[in-house]
C-alpha cells in the first residue's frame, strides 16, 4: 500500500535515482452499452480495444513483460454468485456484497498474516466478512520479469446487510483506508507488496504487469462467459521504468488517467494542509480512518484517484469532483455563462486546480465519463453505434465498427466532459450535465455576498513612503547590484518585459560562489520534456490566469455559502497601497497580523534559525489569536536588523502550517525588499506565498527616477505598473513551461530542484523539494546575509552598489569561467596550432573549476598505479569522432560560423548540427576539395523549420530538441527584422516576417508521443540514428529511460549552462542544473534498467577540456558537445549581444557588414578538438585505460575532492553522482545494440515493393489497400525513396496513387513528398501529413455512412504540423491544432478544433464550417478562409496577429474557388456543392484571415517586384 | 549601452594636437579641446562587452569601470561617469593625460577596428569633473584615531593617503622634496601635464585632513624609527629611482646625464624655482638619447622645447614592427613601433644600437661610439662592421630604473626584498616588517602611473585591515 514501497516491485530510491520521478503515459479507453445491458461481449470489445492501443504501452528490457494493462468493470453477480458457490460461499443477492480484488505476498505464512489483520479490521468496522477466493491465473501470459514479482491476487467479499447502497460503499472505503494503514504501521516484512486493487459492491478491478494482449488470457475470470457488465474501462501503460510494479497499472478504483498531473506536489501538500479542517456528517467519527486521505510516494495519477474518490465518498457527484480538480478555463472566457463562471470561482477557494495535460475516464458503475483538460493536450476519440455501444479510446479505429452502424463520431474537446448515464441510458453532454451541476446551489449569489475584490476596497488611509536616506544600504543588505539596476531593473520598467540576454551562464553555482547568494539561487526551475508539454503563454493565453484567491480555504467537503469568503487578487504582486489596503481592512473575517520577518545581526548567522523558528510560532499563535491573515515583513532593517531571506520565511512557515494542519485556516502575505526578478517571485509563491509586496523595488524606482535614470516617458509610477507586468508574464512563462496554466496552483508546488542546500534544511523547510548534493545549511545561510549586511553598515556610509557581475564579467565581479584570460589562451593556442598554450588554457580551466566553478570541479581522478604507455592508448582520430558541435542554428549564428564548424567536424569525422532552422540543400553536395559543409546531425525542434523529406534523408542523425540548456520549457521567436532572404528560404517563410517556436512539439505531449515522432523520423530516414535531446533536471534518468524503451539511438543529456542566441535572463540563469547531476542520474538509471545496453549517451554543456571528457565519460557518456568553446575559437569573445545582432566578430549576426569580421577558420576549430582528444588521451593513459569505452561508467576512478576550504562549498556531498548500481555482469554500462525500431513490419515495405517502378523510372502506380490504427507513418518509408533519388523535387504529381480504405493510425502521410497521392476513405488518427514534403492527402468518410460528415470527426488532432508542401482535402472534421506551423500547404477542411492554423507561417487554410477558439493564434504568415455562417468566427480567432476580411479581391475570389472546387473533385463534398452552387451569397461569408506583417511584407515585395518589372519595359523599350 | 551600433556608426577620434612649430615654443600642454558631441560619440562606441578585455589582466590596472563610464559619457550623465570612475581611480587626471592605456590595446573593439578612446575620454570626465565644481573633499563618517604615514607622495603615496584619509584615519605624507607629486611633478614635463593639475588635487586632499611634510628625507631627517614609533602604520611609496647606468668608458664626462636630472632640473625651472646647479640644458646642442622609451621620450620633447640643435635616440633592442607584432596577439600589450608626440617634434631614431663609450674634450663628452647589434635568443651580438662615431654635445640616459634606492631608509628599516630587487610584500601588502606597508614602484619596480595608484589603494586595504579589521575599506577591495 501506499508508504515507500508502495511502488510495488520498483527498487527503492537510490544513488540519484528516485522512483518518485517514474512518469508514465499511455493508451485510455471504455466501452458501454449506454443503456445498461450487461453482457459478456463488451469485455471482449473493452480488450480488443485495448490490444488495438498496444503501441501506446511499451515493454521494457523484457519484451513479454508489458508495463502494465487492466480493465476496470462492473460486478457482475452471476458469474460471482457462481464463483463463490464453488468454494463454499453463499453471496447475498445481486448488491448485497462487496468484492475486493488484492495482491499479496506469495509467501504463505505471511499472506496469512496478512489475511488475518484484513479479517480483523473487516470485523472492527461492524461489517460481516464472507470468505476468500483465489482468482485463477495463467502463468504462460505473463513475461518473465513481471512473474518474478507476481503478486499472489485473492478477492474477497463482505456483506452489505443493514446498510443502504450508498452507506455500504462509504464503508467498504473506510475499511479499504484502514487495511492500507494497518498494513503500513504493521511490521510485516512485506507489507509494500500488500495492494487493493478494488473494494466495491459495484466496480471490480483486474489489472496486472500485462502486456494488453495478455490482460484476456492471464486472468481466465475474464474468459468466463458469465462474467458480464455493461462498461469496461481499460488502460495501457508506458511507463519509464522496467521495474516489476504490478500495482502501478491501472484502472484506479474510479478512474483511469492519461496524463501528468504537474501540480501534484502541491496539491498532495494542500490537501493534507485542509485535513485540520475537515469535517462531515457523513463520516462522522470515521473521517479521522481516512487521513491521509493521498498518500505519500504514490503516482500522479493514483494521487489523483485518491482524491476523486474523497470527493464522491464525501458527497459530490462523480461529475462534480472531476469539475473541481479539472475545471475548465474560466478566467478568460468571456462566452461562459454566469452560473458556471460563478461554479468555478466559487470552488476555486476551495481546491486549486489539478494542472496538467489530462483525460481522464471514470466511472462508478453506473455512470461513465470522460473529460479533458483545459488545453486538450491529451487526444480522446468516440464513436457510438445504432445499437446503444459507446466506445471512446484515445485513438479512432480502436475497434472496427461497420459504416452504416455509425450514430455518430467526436472528439472530446478541450475543457470538456462527455457522460453516459446507464440508469438513464443517455448520453449527456458537456452543457446538460455541467448546467445541472452548477444549478444545484446558488455558487454565484453566494459569490457576491462573502467574496470580496480587492480592487473594491476602500483606497488606504496612509501608504508606507520612500526612505531615501537608507535606500542605499537596504538595497545592499538585500544584494541589489548596479548590473540588476542596470540589466533588469530598468529594462522591465521600461519595457514591460524580463530582459533577454544571451550566451549561456558560467558562473558558479550559488554554493560555489565566494560572495553572498540570494536562497533563491539555490532552487532551479523544473520544466516539462516529454511526458507533458509546455504551454505557449502568450499564444494559448486562453487557458492561464494568474487570478488568485487569498485567505483561508473552506473546509472543502461542506457546501457553504461563506465557504467562498475569501479576498480576490487579479495578479500576485501588489503595489504598497494594494498591500495597505489588506492591512486597513477592519472587517473581523479578515483580520490581519504583521509578522517581523527580521533577525537581530548582534546574534550572528546562528541568530536567523532561532527567528524562523519564533517566525513559525508566531504563526502559530496567531491562528490561534483569529486572525486570516498573516502578513510576513522584512520592513524595518537597519544597522542592528537583517532581514531573514523571505524564501525561507515564506517556505518555513508554510511548511509549519501544513504540518500543523492550519494552513488552510490563513492566507499568507509577504511584504519584502528581496524579490525583483522573476524567478524570486516564483520561489516565493512555488513555496507559499499568495500574494507579494516587494516595496524596495518600488522604492528603487523611485530613486531611479529622482537620479533620472529611467528615460522619458518612464516615471517610478509607470515603471512600477511595467514592472508588475513584466513580473507577471515571466510568471507566466514559468508557470508554464511545466505545463502548469495557473497561479492558484503554483502556489506551494515547489516545482524546483534545491542544489548545494543541505537535506535537513530542505526536509524542515522545504520538505519534498529534491536536493541531492547537500551544502549550505541555517548558518551560512545567515551568514549570507550578514555579509551583505555588514558591507552596507560600515562605518563609511557606502556610496555605490557593488556592480554585480552576474551577467557581464567584472574583474571586481563574479567568476565567470570565460574570462579574458581562459578565451585570450583557447584562441592563441588554436589559431597557432599551439599545444604549449593549450595546455595553460586547460590548465586554467581545470584548476579554475577546481577552484570554484562547477560540480565536476570537486571531483578528482584516481590515477593507476601504472600508467598505460601513452602508444597504447586509443588514437586521437578516434576520439575526435566522438565529438559534436552544439545545435546552433543557421540564423543563430552566422552563415560563415556555421558552415566552419560543418566543414570542421566532416573534417575530423565528428559531427556538426544543423540547429532549428533546415540547411540550405546545396550544403548536403560535397565541395571539390573533399570537404563537406552538411551538418549530419539535423535537428527536428517544435518549429519544424525546413524539416521536409529531403532535409531529413541526408542526416546521419536525427535529433528531436526537447529542451534546450539555457532556456528548457521555452519557445522562441525569430524577429522579423532577422529574417532575410537565406534564411527564409530554408525556412520556408518570406523575409521580414518573424517565425515563431512554440515551446511544445505539438507532436508529442507524452512519451508515447515521442515513440511516435522517433518511430516517423526513422521511417523518414531508416540509416539515420534518431536522438533525443533532453535538459538536465532532478527526474530527466527516467525520462531516459523511457526514451530508451521508446527506441532513440541515442539521448543527449545537455547541461544548464548551455548557450543560446536569445532567451529570457531568468531561464538562462535559473532553469535546469548541471550535466554532471542529468548525466550521472541518466546512467544510473538506464543500467538499473538494464536500458544503457541499447542507447548512446551524449553529455554538453560547457564542455571545454580533456577533463571535461574524461569526467563526463566516467559518469556515463560515451559522445561529447562542444558549443561554446569552438565558437570561441572561431573568434567569439563572449560579447553577449547575439540576441542584437551586433556581434563586432561576425559569428552571432546576420548583419552583412559584421559578418565581413568573421575570421575563424575550420583548421582552428580541427585544432581544437584535437587538443582535447591528446588530453583526454594522456589522462586514459594515467588512468590506465586503453580503450575510450573501458572508462564509461567508471566513476569508482574518481573521487570528491572536498571544498574544505570554501565557507560554503565544504558542504557538499557528491556522493550519489559517484554512485554505481549493483547489477549483474550481464547488465551492459555503455551501448552495444541497437534498437529494434520494427520498420520491418511497417506497410511502407510493401508499398516500397509496389512503387518499384515509380521509384526507380518515374512510372505511374495505383493500388487499393485496407488500412487499420496499428498502421502507423504509412507512406515515409517510400517517401524517403524518393527523397533520396529526386531530392526536394520529388517526382511529377500523382506518379504514385495509393487508395486506403480503413482507420489510419497516427502521423498518416508524415513527410510524404511529391508525386505521391494518398487517399484515404474512413477516417484517421492523429498527425496526419505531418512534415508534408510535396505530396497530396485526400480523406473521405466511409460510403454508406449515415452520420453528416462535415459534422463529424474525421482525423485526428496536429494535422499538417510543420508541413511545408502539398495539397490536402478532408471531407470532414478536424481536432486541435489543425495545419499548425503550416509553411506551405494548401488544405480544405469542414470544420476544426481549437488552435487551428496556430503559428502557420505560410500555405492556404480553407475551413468550409465552425472551428474551435484561438484560431490563427501566433499566424504569422499564410491565409485562412473560414466560412463564417453562425457570425461567431471573430470571437474565436485570436487577432494578436492577424486582421481579418472580406472576400472580395479577384485573387482571393479565385484561391479561394478552385480550392472548393478541387474539394469537390476529390471528396464529393456535398457543402462544398451547396457552396458552389450558390456561390455569390456563400463568398461574402468567408472571412479572410491574413496575419498583419505578412500582409505588409507580401505589400512591398508586390510593389518591389512591380517597380522591377517597370524599370525592365523602359529597357525593354527605350 | 546607449547605442548597439555605435562602433559601427562612429570612428574612433581623439584631441588634435597643437602644431609642432607651436608648441615647441611653450611648455604647455598640447592637446586642443575636444567638442562634447564627439566625446559622447566616442563613449558610444563602447560595446559594453560581456567580457569587457579592458578590464582584464591585460587591461586596466586599477580596473576602471571602463563600459559603465563610456555608456555614461554618451548619455551626458557626466557626474555620474565621474562619481563611477572615482569608484576605481583617485587620480584619473593622471592617468588620463599620461596613461598609455593598455586597456585600449585590450579593447574588444580592437580585434578587427580601432580601440574605443578610453583614455580621452576618462581625462574629458575628470577635467570636467574640476570645471564644473564637482570635486569636493569627501569627508571620513568616523575617526579611528590612527595615524599613518606614507613615505613618498608619487601617485602610489597619494592614492594610499588618499584612501586612508576617507577611512578615518590620520594621514601624513612625507616628502624628500620641496613640493609634493614625486615624479609626476618632477619626471614628468610640463608639456605632458602641467603641474596646477597636481596642485588641485592636493588642494582637495588638504582639505580631506591629508598632512604633507616636504623636505622630510626618511631615514636622514627623520628615522624609520622615529616614524614607527609616532605611527601606527608605514606605507612605504619610494618610488624606483636607482636608475640603470651604462658603465662604459667616457661614462663620467660632463654632458652625460641620467635623464631624470634633466627632467627634474626642467620642471622645477618651469615651477619659477631658481636652481643651486647650471641647469643642464639642451640648447644649442647635438643631443643623443639613449633608450627608446617613454623618458627617452620625455627628454626629446624637452631637448626641442630647450632649443637643441638635433637630436638622435638609440635603442638597443630592434626596431619593432609598425603594427601590432604577432608574438603580442591582441589583447596583450603589443610589441609595435610606437611614435610619440615628442617624435613628430622630430627625432633620428635607431634601433639595435649598442654604446660602447664616450669620448670628449676636457672633461666634456664629444662624441659617442656605438655599433649595430643584432638580437637573437635573447643575446646581443656585434654586426661586423657597423662601428660608428657620433657626435655629441649632451647625452642623456633615459634606459629605465633598477629598483628603489635601497642604501637609506630601506636597509635601515631592515624590509626583504624579492628576486629582482623591490620589497617584498605579502597579500595584503605588508612588508616583513609588521606594520610597515609598501606599494607601488618600491614594490613592483619602475612601472606605470596607473600601476602605482591601483597599488597605493590595495596597500591602503591592507593598513586598514591592519589597523581596524578592514571595516572601512575591505569591502571596496577588489
Amino acid at each position: 500500500m501506499a508508504d515507500q514501497s508502495n511502488f510495488y516491485g520498483m527498487p527503492p530510491k537510490q544513488g540519484l535515482y528516485d522512483p518518485r520521478f517514474e512518469k508514465d503515459g499511455c493508451g485510455i479507453g471504455f466501452v458501454v452499452n449506454i443503456k445498461g445491458h450487461k453482457s459478456h461481449d463488451i469485455i471482449q470489445k473493452a480488450l480488443q480495444v485495448l490490444k488495438n492501443l498496444h503501441h501506446r504501452g511499451a515493454q521494457g528490457c523484457d519484451p513479454c513483460t508489458g508495463d502494465g494493462a487492466g480493465i476496470l468493470m462492473q460486478i457482475s453477480h452471476e458469474f460471482f454468485r457462481r464463483a463463490a458457490t464453488d468454494i463454499g460461499i453463499t453471496l447475498p443477492e445481486s448488491g448485497g456484497y462487496g468484492v475486493g480484488m488484492v495482491f499479496l505476498p506469495q509467501d504463505e505464512p505471511l499472506r496469512r498474516q496478512c489475511e488475518g489483520l484484513f479479517e480483523t479490521i473487516i470485523r472492527e468496522e461492524g461489517v460481516r466478512f464472507l470468505g476468500w477466493r483465489d482468482v485463477p491465473v495463467k502463468l504462460e501470459h505473463v513475461g518473465d520479469q513481471a512473474k518474478q514479482t507476481l503478486p499472489y491476487i485473492r478477492q474477497f467479499f463482505i456483506a452489505r446487510d443493514i446498510l443502504n447502497e450508498a452507506q455500504f460503499e462509504r464503508k467498504l472505503y473506510v475499511v479499504r483506508k484502514c487495511i492500507a494503514r494497518a498494513i503500513r504501521e504493521s511490521a510485516l516484512v512485506e507489507r509494500g507488496k500488500v495492494y487493493i486493487c478494488s473494494l466495491s459492491a459495484n466496480t471490480i478491478v483486474y489489472k496486472g504487469m500485462l502486456l494488453p494482449e495478455q490482460l484476456g488470457h492471464f486472468f481466465s475470470d475474464l474468459e468466463d462467459s458469465s462474467m458480464v457488465t455493461a462498461l469496461g474501462l481499460v488502460h495501457s501503460r508506458f511507463s519509464t521504468n522496467t521495474f516489476p510494479t504490478w500495482t502501478l497499472a491501472h484502472p484506479y478504483r474510479y478512474t483511469v488517467h492519461n496524463g501528468e498531473i504537474n501540480t501534484l506536489r502541491g496539491n498532495v501538500n494542500w490537501m493534507r494542509a485542509r485535513q485540520g479542517r475537515l469535517q462531515s456528517d457523513l463520516f462522522g467519527k470515521d473521517l479521522e480512518k481516512l487521513y491521509p486521505i493521498i498518500y505519500e510516494n504514490q503516482s500522479d495519477s493514483a494521487c489523483l484517484d485518491n482524491a476523486v474518490e474523497f470527493l464522491v465518498m464525501a458527497g459530490r457527484s462523480l461529475p462534480h469532483a472531476m469539475m473541481m480538480l479539472i475545471p475548465e478555463p474560466w478566467v478568460g472566457n468571456p462566452s461562459m455563462s454566469l452560473e458556471r463562471r460563478g461554479f468555478y470561482e466559487y470552488h476555486a477557494a476551495m481546491m486549486e486546480p489539478w494542472d496538467g495535460p489530462a483525460a481522464v475516464a471514470f466511472t462508478d458503475g453506473k455512470l461513465i465519463g470522460a473529460t479533458l483538460d483545459r488545453n486538450g493536450l491529451r487526444p480522446c476519440r468516440y464513436q457510438v453505434t445504432t445499437d446503444d455501444l459507446v466506445i471512446l479510446a484515445s485513438e479512432a479505429g480502436v475497434l472496427p465498427i461497420e459504416a452504416k452502424n455509425i450514430r455518430e463520431k467526436g472528439r472530446l474537446q478541450p475543457g470538456r466532459m462527455f457522460v453516459v448515464d446507464m440508469i438513464q441510458g443517455r448520453i449527456i453532454d458537456d452543457e446538460e450535465i455541467k448546467a445541472d451541476i452548477v444549478g444545484r446551489k446558488p455558487y454565484r449569489s453566494w459569490l457576491t455576498q462573502h467574496r470580496v475584490s480587492l480592487d473594491e476596497l476602500p483606497e488606504p488611509l496612509s501608504v508606507p513612503q520612500p526612505d531615501h536616506q537608507t535606500l542605499r544600504q537596504r538595497q545592499q543588505v538585500f544584494g541589489v547590484t548596479i548590473e540588476e539596476l542596470k540589466m533588469v531593473l530598468s529594462p522591465m520598467a521600461i519595457n514591460g518585459e524580463e530582459p533577454t540576454s544571451s550566451m549561456g551562464t558560467d558562473t558558479p553555482l550559488a554554493v560555489l560562489s565566494d560572495r553572498p547568494q540570494l536562497l533563491s539561487k539555490y532552487f532551479k526551475q523544473l520544466f516539462a520534456q516529454v511526458t507533458n508539454p509546455p504551454i505557449d503563454p502568450i499564444r494559448e493565453q486562453l487557458v492561464m490566469s494568474l487570478v488568485t484567491n487569498i485567505g483561508p480555504k473552506p473546509n472543502l467537503i461542506a457546501e457553504t455559502p461563506e465557504a467562498c469568503r475569501r479576498i480576490k487578487v487579479r495578479q500576485p504582486i501588489l503595489t504598497n497601497a494594494e498591500l495597505q489596503k489588506l492591512r486597513e481592512f477592519e472587517d473581523p473575517n479578515f483580520a490581519n497580523k504583521t509578522l517581523s520577518m527580521l533577525f537581530r545581526v548582534a546574534e550572528g548567522p546562528d541568530g536567523l534559525g532561532a527567528a524562523v523558528d519564533q517566525l513559525c510560532q508566531d504563526a502559530s499563535k496567531a491562528i490561534k489569536d483569529g486572525y486570516k491573515f498573516l502578513m510576513l515583513s522584512d520592513r524595518g532593517v537597519n544597522e542592528e536588523w537583517a532581514p531573514i531571506p523571505s524564501l525561507l520565511g515564506i517556505a518555513a512557515v508554510h511548511h509549519h502550517l501544513v504540518r500543523e494542519a492550519t494552513r488552510t485556516e490563513v492566507g499568507l502575505i509577504l511584504e519584502t525588499g528581496e524579490p525583483r526578478d522573476v524567478h524570486h517571485f516564483a520561489c516565493l509563491i512555488g513555496y507559499g506565498a499568495g500574494v507579494v509586496n516587494p516595496y524596495l523595488v518600488f522604492e528603487t524606482y523611485v530613486d531611479l527616477e529622482r537620479e533620472g535614470y529611467l528615460p522619458e516617458g518612464v516615471d517610478a509610477e509607470t515603471g512600477s505598473e511595467k514592472f508588475i507586468k513584466a513580473i507577471n508574464k515571466g510568471l507566466l512563462k514559468i508557470f508554464s513551461k511545466m505545463g502548469i496554466s495557473t497561479v492558484q496552483s503554483y502556489c506551494g508546488a515547489q516545482i524546483f530542484e534545491a542544489v548545494g542546500l543541505r537535506q535537513e534544511l530542505v526536509d524542515l523547510y522545504f520538505t519534498g523539494t529534491a536536493s541531492r548534493v547537500e551544502g549550505i545549511g541555517m548558518r551560512e545561510i545567515g551568514e549570507e546575509t550578514l555579509r551583505r549586511h555588514s558591507v552596507a553598515y560600515q562605518p563609511a556610509p557606502i556610496q555605490q552598489l557593488d556592480f554585480g557581475g552576474e551577467i557581464h564579467y567584472r574583474i571586481q565581479g563574479e567568476h565567470h569561467n570565460w574570462n579574458p584570460e581562459t578565451i585570450l589562451k583557447l584562441q592563441h593556442a588554436t589559431q597557432a596550432n599551439d599545444a604549449k598554450t593549450y595546455e595553460e588554457f586547460s590548465e586554467l580551466v581545470n584548476n579554475e573549476s577546481t577552484r570554484r566553478s562547477n560540480l565536476r570541479g570537486l571531483l578528482d581522478f584516481k590515477f593507476a598505479p601504472e600508467p598505460v604507455p601513452i602508444e597504447e592508448v586509443e588514437s586521437v582520430k578516434d576520439i575526435v569522432k566522438r565529438f559534436t558541435t552544439g545545435a546552433m542554428s543557421y540564423g543563430a549564428i552566422s552563415k560563415e560560423a556555421h558552415e566552419t564548424l560543418a566543414i570542421a567536424m566532416n573534417r575530423i569525422g565528428g559531427k556538426s548540427n544543423t540547429g532549428e532552422g533546415g540547411e540550405d540543400a546545396a550544403r548536403f553536395v560535397p565541395l571539390p576539395n573533399g570537404d563537406s559543409k552538411n551538418s549530419y546531425i539535423k535537428q527536428v525542434a517544435s518549429g519544424r523549420f525546413g524539416v521536409t523529406a529531403n532535409y531529413l534523408i541526408h542526416a546521419k542523425e536525427l535529433q528531436i530538441k526537447m529542451a534546450q540548456g539555457a532556456k528548457p520549457g521555452e519557445g522562441g521567436q525569430l524577429p522579423g527584422h532577422k529574417v532575410d532572404d537565406a534564411i527564409a528560404r530554408l525556412r520556408f517563410s518570406i523575409p521580414g516576417v518573424g517565425l515563431i517556436s512554440p515551446p511544445p512539439h505539438h507532436d508529442i505531449y507524452s512519451i508515447e508521443d515521442l515513440a511516435q515522432l522517433i518511430f516517423d523520423l526513422k521511417n523518414s530516414n531508416p540509416e539515420a540514428d534518431v536522438s533525443v535531446k533532453l535538459v538536465s533536471e532532478v527526474g530527466v534518468g527516467t525520462v531516459a529511460a523511457g526514451v530508451s524503451k521508446a527506441h532513440a539511438d541515442k539521448v543527449l543529456i545537455s547541461g544548464d549552462s548551455g548557450g543560446t542566441g536569445a532567451s529570457p535572463l531568468s531561464s538562462i540563469k535559473y532553469a535546469g542544473i548541471p550535466w554532471e547531476l542529468g548525466l550521472a542520474e541518466t546512467h544510473q538509471t538506464l543500467v538499473l534498467n538494464d536500458l544503457r545496453g541499447r542507447i548512446r549517451v551524449e553529455t554538453d554543456g560547457q564542455m571545454k577540456t580533456g577533463r571535461d571528457v574524461v569526467i563526463a565519460a566516467m559518469l556515463g557518456a560515451e559522445e561529447f558537445g562542444f558549443s561554446t568553446a569552438p565558437l570561441i575559437v572561431e573568434g567569439c569573445i563572449m560579447m553577449r549581444k547575439c540576441h542584437l545582432n551586433t556581434c563586432p566578430v561576425g559569428v552571432a549576426t546576420q548583419d552583412p557588414e559584421l559578418r565581413k569580421r568573421f575570421t575563424g577558420q575550420p583548421d582552428h576549430v580541427v585544432n581544437y578538438f584535437f587538443f582535447v582528444a591528446e588530453e583526454v588521451r594522456q589522462l586514459m593513459a594515467k588512468l590506465g585505460f586503453k580503450i575510450f569505452t573501458d572508462m564509461i561508467g567508471r566513476v569508482d576512478k574518481l573521487k570528491v575532492e572536498k571544498a574544505l576550504d570554501h565557507w560554503k562549498a565544504k558542504g557538499l556531498d557528491l556522493s550519489l553522482l559517484l554512485w554505481k548500481p549493483e547489477v549483474g555482469p550481464h547488465v551492459k554500462t555503455f551501448c552495444v545494440d541497437s534498437q529494434d525500431h520494427g520498420l520491418d513490419k511497417v506497410m511502407d515495405n510493401k508499398l516500397v515493393k509496389l512503387c518499384q517502378q515509380a521509384i526507380e523510372r518515374g512510372e505511374k502506380v495505383v493500388c487499393d489497400l485496407p488500412i487499420h490504427n496499428t498502421d502507423r507513418t504509412t507512406g515515409t518509408i517510400l517517401s524517403s525513396h524518393i527523397a533520396r533519388k529526386y531530392g526536394e523535387e520529388g517526382l511529377p504529381p500523382d506518379t504514385i496513387t495509393l487508395n486506403f480504405t480503413g482507420s489510419a493510425g497516427q502521423s498518416f502521410g508524415a513527410f510524404v513528398s511529391q508525386g505521391i497521392t494518398l487517399t484515404l476513405e474512413g477516417e484517421s488518427n492523429d498527425y496526419l501529413g505531418k512534415g508534408l514534403s510535396g505530396g497530396k492527402i485526400i480523406v473521405t468518410p466511409p460510403k454508406g455512412c449515415t452520420f453528416k460528415p462535415e459534422e463529424t470527426i474525421l482525423i485526428g488532432n496536429t494535422s499538417l504540423y510543420g508541413a511545408t508542401k502539398g495539397e490536402c482535402y478532408f471531407y470532414g472534421m478536424a481536432g486541435e491544432r489543425f495545419a499548425v506551423r503550416n509553411s506551405g500547404v494548401r488544405a480544405v477542411i469542414e470544420g476544426t478544433g481549437d488552435h487551428c492554423c496556430e503559428y502557420m507561417t505560410g500555405g492556404v487554410v480553407v475551413v468550409l464550417g465552425p472551428t474551435g477558439r484561438n484560431f490563427a493564434a501566433g499566424m504569422s504568415g499564410g491565409e485562412a478562409y473560414v466560412l463564417n455562417e453562425n457570425g461567431k468566427f471573430e470571437s474565436r480567432c485570436n487577432l494578436g496577429m492577424v486582421e481579418l476580411e472580406k472576400v472580395v479581391a479577384a485573387e482571393d475570389m479565385h484561391t479561394l474557388k478552385t480550392l472548393i472546387e478541387s474539394h469537390v473533385k476529390y471528396t464529393g463534398s456535398r457543402k462544398a456543392k451547396m457552396i458552389l452552387g450558390s456561390w455569390t451569397s456563400m463568398v461574402a461569408k468567408f472571412v479572410k484571415v491574413m496575419p498583419v506583417d505578412y500582409k505588409r511584407v507580401l505589400a512591398e515585395r508586390k510593389a518591389a517586384a512591380q517597380k522591377a518589372s517597370r524599370k525592365e519595359k523602359v529597357v525593354a523599350y527605350g | 549601452m546607449g547605442d548597439p551600433r555605435g562602433f559601427v556608426k562612429f570612428s574612433r577620434e581623439g584631441p588634435t594636437r597643437r602644431p609642432v612649430e607651436l608648441r615647441v615654443l611653450d611648455w604647455n600642454e598640447m592637446y586642443e579641446p575636444f567638442s562634447e558631441d564627439k566625446l559622447r560619440n566616442q563613449g558610444g562606441r563602447c560595446m559594453d562587452c560581456g567580457v569587457p578585455f579592458c578590464q582584464s589582466n591585460n587591461g586596466c590596472p586599477v580596473v576602471n569601470l571602463i563600459p559603465e563610464w563610456n555608456d555614461l559619457v554618451h548619455r551626458g550623465r557626466w557626474k555620474d561617469a565621474l562619481k563611477a570612475l572615482h569608484s576605481t581611480n583617485n587620480f584619473p587626471e593622471f592617468t588620463g593625460r599620461l596613461c598609455p592605456a593598455p586597456c585600449e590595446s585590450a579593447c574588444v573593439l580592437g580585434i578587427n577596428a580601432d580601440p574605443v578612446s578610453i583614455r580621452v575620454v576618462e581625462w574629458n570626465i575628470i577635467d570636467r569633473g574640476f570645471d564644473e565644481g564637482w570635486i569636493d573633499p569627501v569627508m571620513p563618517v568616523v575617526k579611528t584615531g590612527k595615524k599613518v604615514a606614507v613615505v613618498g607622495s608619487g601617485p602610489a603615496g597619494l592614492a594610499a593617503a588618499q584612501q586612508l584619509a576617507r577611512a578615518g584615519h590620520s594621514v601624513t605624507v612625507y616628502e624628500k622634496a620641496d613640493r609634493i607629486g614625486g615624479l609626476l611633478r618632477y619626471g614628468i614635463p610640463d608639456f605632458k601635464m602641467e603641474k596646477w593639475v597636481i596642485d588641485r588635487r592636493l588642494d582637495q586632499m588638504k582639505a580631506e585632513g591629508v598632512q604633507f611634510e616636504t623636505s622630510v628625507n626618511v631615514g636622514e631627517d627623520v628615522t624609520g624609527e622615529d616614524l614607527a614609533r609616532q605611527f601606527d602604520a608605514i606605507c612605504l611609496a619610494l618610488g624606483a629611482e636607482q636608475p640603470r647606468d651604462l658603465p662604459v668608458p667616457g661614462r663620467e664626462l660632463n654632458g652625460v646625464h641620467f635623464a631624470m636630472e634633466y627632467l627634474i632640473q626642467q620642471n622645477k625651472s618651469n615651477a619659477g624655482d631658481s636652481l643651486s646647479v647650471e641647469q643642464i640644458t639642451a640648447k644649442g646642442k647635438k643631443v643623443i638619447i639613449i633608450g627608446g622609451g617613454d623618458t627617452g621620450s620625455d627628454c626629446l620633447g624637452t631637448a626641442h622645447r630647450q632649443g637643441c640643435i638635433d637630436v638622435h635616440q638609440f635603442e638597443l633592442l630592434p626596431e619593432p614592427p609598425p603594427l601590432r607584432a604577432e608574438s603580442t596577439p591582441w589583447p596583450l600589450w603589443p610589441m609595435q613601433l610606437r611614435t610619440s608626440h615628442s617624435h613628430e617634434e622630430g627625432c633620428d631614431r635607431q634601433w639595435s644600437v649598442s654604446t660602447t663609450k664616450f669620448s670628449g674634450e676636457n672633461g666634456q663628452v664629444t662624441k659617442l661610439h656605438g655599433h649595430q647589434v643584432s638580437f637573437e635568443a635573447g643575446k646581443f651580438t656585434l654586426v661586423q662592421g657597423t662601428e660608428f662615431g657620433m657626435d655629441a654635445d649632451l647625452v642623456l640616459l633615459a634606459m629605465g630604473f633598477t629598483g628603489p634606492v635601497k642604501n637609506g631608509l630601506l636597509d635601515s628599516l631592515g624590509v626583504n626584498y624579492d628576486a629582482r630587487g623591490n620589497v617584498s610584500v605579502d597579500e595584503n601588502f605588508m612588508t616583513s616588517k609588521d606594520g610597515i606597508f609598501a606599494a607601488g614602484d618600491t614594490k613592483r619596480g619602475a612601472s606605470l602611473i596607473v600601476w602605482a595608484i591601483a597599488e597605493g589603494r590595495k596597500a591602503a586595504v591592507g593598513v586598514d585591515i591592519y589597523l581596524q579589521a578592514g571595516k572601512s575599506l575591505a569591502a571596496s577591495r577588489s
